[in-house]
């Protein structure tokens, strides 16, 4: 699924070496979080080590799919190219695979969009090497 | 040897809120002058310094070279607008400890002349691409001020809190600010004043968030022993604890708790107190929600019923609890780092010296700062009497 939404102008990623397989992932349509085997912990943000057990994480492919559990509109935003985008949904998700994440949920009216709310990822086309990961209403999964 | 017991003896603001005229390092400047005519303490006798500031300008080595600071300890730790309650924590540990005898706390900030009111909604990153966990927050132009308005919501969906609730908070400071002459905003406030303001970041409005000021503090602590030669009545550092659940919001555990929940109990334990012995509290009021959230989390009320709470009692200078008699973030003074000013207060309070807004027989205050978005907490419990 792509992400039909502005990317131009938003501050990128810089990966470094615990962020740049996640990067990878998402050129190829991939969402991807830290895996601890010892632990069978998945974890977000990517670091150094397992924050459990201070092992060597490896990677795991998730569904992309979660929900909302929380959210705010920004209704004022200084920094371009937000400041035009106002007002938009920055939200966090529980995936179903265990971390959450911080997105815009795009794709849907603003007032549709509620903590509990299924949704699914969206990738944007590349922009500098980077795919960012979006989210939107997930195939007929609007309940809470 | 002498009783060691950690004892703030000095105090000193610089001026607020709208001072073009001062730079960060006037701030300081003045604050710590002003701080040792209020102790008595000669400059000479500071052996510790505790300060962060702009690389090159005001941070630790940097202000000991432009304070001709000999010291004995140093520490430049930085947590956010709470650094000060985890410099009162370190300071405490190495003055009992012998480590040093004086030390200075010292804080300046030209932020409101700099920069004017942004009410948090601008991203700071420095040029197009973001390294560090903030690579995954970024790109999705979340300012400041989300941060705080995704705790909301989340508190909002658990627990039924409502903006109204949340409000009462804006205007209790408000009032408290009235008694203070030198807040940035004095006028009185309503509920529906405040829900009337303009959405930044629902569902927080503009008056639910704070000033943005210029200002400036000192603190200047030493041993009990040595706070019998000083002019002021000696405030006793009774317990002070630190916590971090998080730096970066998206990596909040739980957005209804705060690191409070840890550094509370624990402060408070090492105090020997519990929440009903407070008499005035100082609370980082970045946001309106910040001080909901630490109400919770420091056992003012249980998890979940800070709105109830703030239906109840009221958080003015003459109200049931007290907090941030100065009028707080939210209408006096909020320079960028609020934590000193928590520290200030509670002394002027325990001296008796808090003017229209004095509570009456003070004995024990409780500093509450919070650092990055809901990050870092440091808890203080000042005393007149020790533990």
């Amino acid at each position: 699924m792509n992400a039909d939404t502005p990317v131009e102008g938003r501050i990128l990623p810089l990966p470094n070496s615990s962020t740049q397989p996640f990067w990878d992932a998402t050129t190829r349509g991939e969402l991807v979080v830290q895996w601890c085997d010892e632990c069978q912990e998945a974890q977000f943000h990517p670091g150094p080590l397992c924050r459990t057990c201070g092992g060597e994480p490896g990677w795991k492919v998730t569904n992309g799919q979660g929900v909302v559990y929380t959210y705010t509109i920004v209704h004022q935003s200084r920094t371009p190219p937000f400041d035009k985008l106002v007002p938009y949904i920055v939200a966090m998700i529980d995936l179903d695979d265990g971390p959450r994440m911080m997105t815009n949920v795009i794709g849907c009216p603003i007032d549709e969009v509620h903590v509990g709310m299924r949704v699914e990822v969206a990738f944007a086309a590349e922009v500098d090497g980077i795919s960012l990961p979006f989210w939107q209403a997930a195939d007929g999964g609007g309940a809470a | 040897m002498g009783d060691r017991t950690p004892t703030i003896v000095g105090i000193g603001l610089s001026d607020y809120p709208r001072t073009p005229h001062l730079d960060a390092l006037a701030h300081h400047g003045l604050a710590i002058r002003r701080a040792l005519d209020d102790s008595g303490v000669r400059k000479a006798d500071i052996d510790g310094l505790l300060c962060f500031g702009s690389y090159g300008i005001d941070d630790a080595v940097t202000m000991a070279e432009l304070l001709g600071i000999n010291y004995n300890y140093l520490d430049g730790t930085f947590a956010g607008g709470t650094v000060f309650e985890f410099y009162v924590q370190h300071a405490a540990a190495a003055i009992a400890h012998g480590d040093c005898e004086t030390v200075l706390i010292t804080y300046g900030s030209d932020l409101l002349s700099k920069q004017g009111r942004t009410l948090g909604t601008q991203l700071y990153s420095s040029g197009n691409r973001q390294g560090g966990p903030l690579q995954f927050e970024m790109p999705y132009g979340s300012p400041l001020v989300s941060g705080y308005a995704l705790a909301a919501r989340r508190h909002m969906h658990e627990y039924g809190t409502t903006s109204e609730q949340l409000a009462r908070v804006a205007v209790d400071m408000r009032s408290n600010a009235a008694m203070n002459p030198l807040a940035m905003y004095r006028d009185p406030l309503t509920v529906e004043d405040v829900l009337a303001s303009r959405m930044i970041s629902d569902p927080l409005h503009m008056l639910d968030c704070c000033v943005i000021s210029d200002g400036g503090g000192a603190v200047l602590m030493t041993t009990a022993e040595r706070a019998r030669d000083l002019r002021q009545t000696p405030i006793f550092v009774r317990g002070a604890a630190t916590a971090q659940t998080h730096w970066n919001i998206s990596a909040m555990p739980d957005f209804t708790v705060t690191a409070a929940a840890q550094s509370g109990p624990a402060a408070f334990a090492k105090a020997g107190i519990t929440a009903a012995d407070v008499d005035t509290l100082m609370l980082y009021d970045s946001f309106t929600i910040t001080v909901l959230l630490l109400l919770e989390d420091l056992g003012f009320c249980q998890k979940g019923e800070g709105g109830a709470f703030l239906d109840a009692n009221r958080l003015t200078y003459d109200g049931d609890l007290p907090t941030n008699t100065d009028g707080g973030g939210l209408s006096s003074c909020h320079p960028g780092m609020r934590g000193i000013f928590l520290l200030i207060e509670s002394v002027r309070q325990l001296r008796g010296q808090a003017g229209p807004a004095q509570v009456a027989d003070a004995e024990i205050a409780v500093a509450c700062g919070s650092g990055g978005q809901l990050s870092c907490m440091g808890t203080v419990v000042l005393g007149k009497e020790k533990s």
